[in-house]
């Protein structure tokens, strides 16, 4: 009975005002909550970062002296900053570029006709689910210099020891290969579910003019698949410049670990923003500008790797 | 109906989080019973005392907090500094005590707690240590103290030729730390093992041994001008450059399991360090042995217990470390774990004196860290004495591993402290 009345009455003035504002501001309200959220943990702490990185300012003292671009001068003129940088896009190229190819490769074997295919394609996915501190703990004993797993099987086929954390390269490749191993059954599954939309029609036409497999994983498969390369390349880009476990933990606690290495030889950007944001001096208003000059190394390389990877369709 | 109902749920979770919310607020206290929290470094030992205190006082709890080393001062500071998040009872080593006592302001004054009657029961140093530096007020009560000896592996300096009876070990470097050089070099040379494990930790050895260290009186860094600390410097590099040391980290799972591989023959061992080499080399029951160390008496490591001011239950928590550091409770926690006792008292007390440990060949440890703590000559720490010595550490490390010469780490240690 209600509903009947509902329906049949004309809206007076007040029901059209409430409709009205309804249609226009309820789609609004429904995705308000994600900005409202972005704002107070996102665009709130950047620019908060901002604003302390233009500050003298330390966790364990009250006074907060203004320096404009004092910490920028002071970071760009430090070399162990330049150490960080290069040792992060070394470990970002020795992580990234292998990995990649690797899920491309991968990726396309997951296309062909397996037996237990759901099997292998979950396999894909488990070191990724493996905590990020397991996996570099491991890691670190697997590359241990007296007891590691690796240098017994060098050992074995007569190839000698490797002390792999004293060395720059050595210990890039350690951290390199952390970071694979956790990344590349995710990139490969991402692949996987942009292959499957490429039409078969186009492989068939390929098969007829006689392209073999590996012919059609480059020349139809990859610029098919263009713009999930592009992605994977900027998500791998933007964590590869971020990384700060697995180099903490390789270095074995410590000053070490905060350092990189005794050398520095592997400390990364962020582990150049621990040590100074949260060791010894406490120094917030630094370590905010070397967080800012890291979100401006990052949006340049993503840039960089961009226009890059674009030119994949016109070299095919 | 149809209206309502979405309200009735945000009704209902905002209920459950402001629950959520009470209950967070009031851990530590239910029915009357309080929880103490015990942040340490390591384990100290302190496992059946926290039984024995709830027996005696069965209304107070304890929920121990145990993380690494570097970790735990690094966390104790931010704890501090953003007024949250500490445990009631926090441990500090002694290469951090002088930070926190320069923010008294950040404890609860022990002296207004009851520790002004005690003052006699601790060595004088240790109480020192734990004084505001204006002597005004008192930030911890002092747990253990490191007198140094060295342990060795008898079977490592059996098959070197080398005496292997604790005096006759003792003789071969009762003189100074070149001694021990030459006697490692030797070593080195006939067998082609390591001498000892890390080459910071002999530096650190010499250097806490000295008059002064790397701090003078007035807080100001005097790495450069102590002489002391250059000596120390070249005898380290010395001992690297005759290939002596094992280059281990300590605390790295390399350097765990080096103590039961025998992979060197020597590692300077305060009192503490026993406990460690018990628990990392359970096999090598029998084959390490206690010797004195060379270059006389010296403190290293050892910790005191703080009340951070943000606790709640200052007065049941001051209650508990004044029993748990008191000379019967200290002597229980070296029986137990070999962390030797601050309080003079004990030093002449059979039971501590007489104190044998099987696994290191039935060394009598009761007598020789007596010796080694009664010896000791308290010198002054600086505030940021630990994160010092481990830069230069690291400059050692750089040496060991081949990728500087001695002059340039030496200039890049310098170049380090400076932004200190």
């Amino acid at each position: 009975m209600t509903i009947a009345a509902k329906g049949t009455g004309r809206p007076g003035p007040a029901g059209l005002l409430r409709y009205r504002l309804d249609l226009k501001a309820s789609p609004y309200l429904y995705i308000a909550p994600f900005f409202v959220l972005f704002a107070v943990f996102g665009l709130f702490p950047l620019a908060f970062t901002a604003w302390v990185s233009a500050h003298e300012w330390s966790l364990l003292s009250d006074e907060r002296v203004f320096v404009g671009f004092g910490n920028y001068a002071t970071l760009l003129n430090d070399p162990y900053f330049w150490n960080a940088l290069g040792n992060t896009i070394s470990i970002l190229l020795l992580a990234t570029v292998p990995q990649l190819l690797a899920a491309l490769l991968l990726a396309h074997v997951l296309t062909l006709r397996l037996r237990a295919q759901t099997f292998w394609r979950m396999g894909m996915l488990l070191p990724n689910v493996a905590s990020v501190v397991a996996v570099a703990v491991i890691f670190s004993q697997l590359f241990g210099r007296d007891f590691g797993l690796i240098n017994w099987v060098l050992e074995s086929v007569g190839a000698g020891r490797i002390d792999w954390q004293a060395g720059s390269a050595t210990s890039h490749i350690a951290i390199a290969v952390m970071v694979a191993w956790k990344w590349t059954g995710y990139n490969a599954l991402i692949y996987l579910a942009a292959m499957q939309a490429v039409p078969r029609e186009v492989y068939e036409a390929a098969h007829l003019d006689g392209a073999s497999r590996l012919q059609q994983l480059f020349h139809v498969t990859v610029p098919m698949i263009r713009p999930t390369i592009v992605f994977t390349v900027i998500v791998s880009t933007i964590y590869g410049l971020q990384i700060f476990a697995e180099p903490q933990l390789f270095g074995g606690g410590g000053q070490n670990g905060v350092t990189g290495g005794a050398s520095r030889q592997f400390q990364t950007l962020t582990l150049y923003l621990y040590e100074h944001g949260f060791n010894r001096g406490f120094e917030f208003g630094y370590a905010s500008a070397v967080a800012w000059t890291m979100f401006a190394v990052i949006v340049l390389v993503a840039l960089l790797n961009y226009l890059f990877v674009r030119r994949i369709r016109s070299a095919s | 109906m149809n209206t309502s109902r979405p309200i009735r749920a945000a009704a209902l979770a905002a209920a459950l989080v402001t629950a959520a919310g009470l209950t967070a607020c009031s851990g530590g206290e239910d029915d009357g019973k309080i929880t103490l929290s015990v942040g340490l470094f390591g384990d100290f030992g302190f496992g059946p005392l926290y039984e024995e205190y709830t027996k005696l006082h069965p209304d107070i709890e304890f929920e121990e907090r145990i993380s690494e080393f570097a970790d735990h001062h690094t966390n104790l500071t931010t704890h501090l500094a953003t007024g949250s998040g500490a445990a009631d009872i926090e441990a500090v080593e002694v290469g951090y005590i002088s930070q926190y006592t320069a923010q008294p302001d950040r404890f609860h004054d022990l002296l207004d707690l009851g520790a002004d009657e005690l003052e006699g029961q601790w060595l004088d140093w240790k109480w020192q240590q734990a004084l505001s530096a204006d002597g005004e007020s008192l930030i911890g009560l002092g747990t253990d103290v490191g007198g140094m000896a060295m342990c060795y592996r008898r079977d490592l300096f059996e098959a070197a030729g080398l005496p292997v009876e604790r005096d006759e070990v003792s003789a071969l470097w009762a003189e100074s730390w070149a001694d021990y050089v030459a006697v490692g070099e030797q070593y080195t040379a006939d067998t082609g093992g390591y001498f000892f494990e890390s080459s910071g930790n002999m530096f650190r050895a010499m250097v806490e041994q000295a008059e002064e260290g790397v701090y003078d009186r007035e807080d100001n860094l005097i790495v450069e001008s102590n002489p002391a600390i250059g000596e120390a410097w070249d005898l380290t590099v010395q001992a690297i450059e005759a290939g002596m040391s094992n280059r281990l980290t300590a605390w790295t799972p390399e350097w765990n399991a080096g103590f039961n591989e025998g992979t060197f023959a020597t590692i300077i061992c305060p009192a503490w360090m026993t406990s460690y080499i018990e628990t990392n080399a359970p096999d090598a029951a029998g084959l390490w042995d206690i010797a004195t160390v060379p270059g006389g008496a010296g403190n290293m490591g050892g910790s005191h217990l703080v009340l951070p001011a943000q606790g709640e239950h200052a007065e049941e928590a001051y209650a508990f470390i004044e029993w748990l550091t008191a000379p019967e409770q200290q002597l229980k926690v070296f029986e137990a774990t070999g962390n030797f006792p601050s309080t003079p008292e004990l030093y002449e007390d059979p039971a501590l004196t007489g104190l044998t440990k099987p696994y290191f060949n039935e060394a009598p440890v009761g007598e020789i860290f007596t010796a080694a703590a009664q010896a000791v000559r308290p010198q002054y720490q600086g505030p940021l004495q630990g994160d010092v010595l481990a830069t230069i550490g690291q400059g050692l490390g750089r040496i060991e591993d081949g990728s500087q010469s001695p002059e340039e780490a030496w200039s890049q240690v310098l170049s380090d402290l400076e932004s200190f």
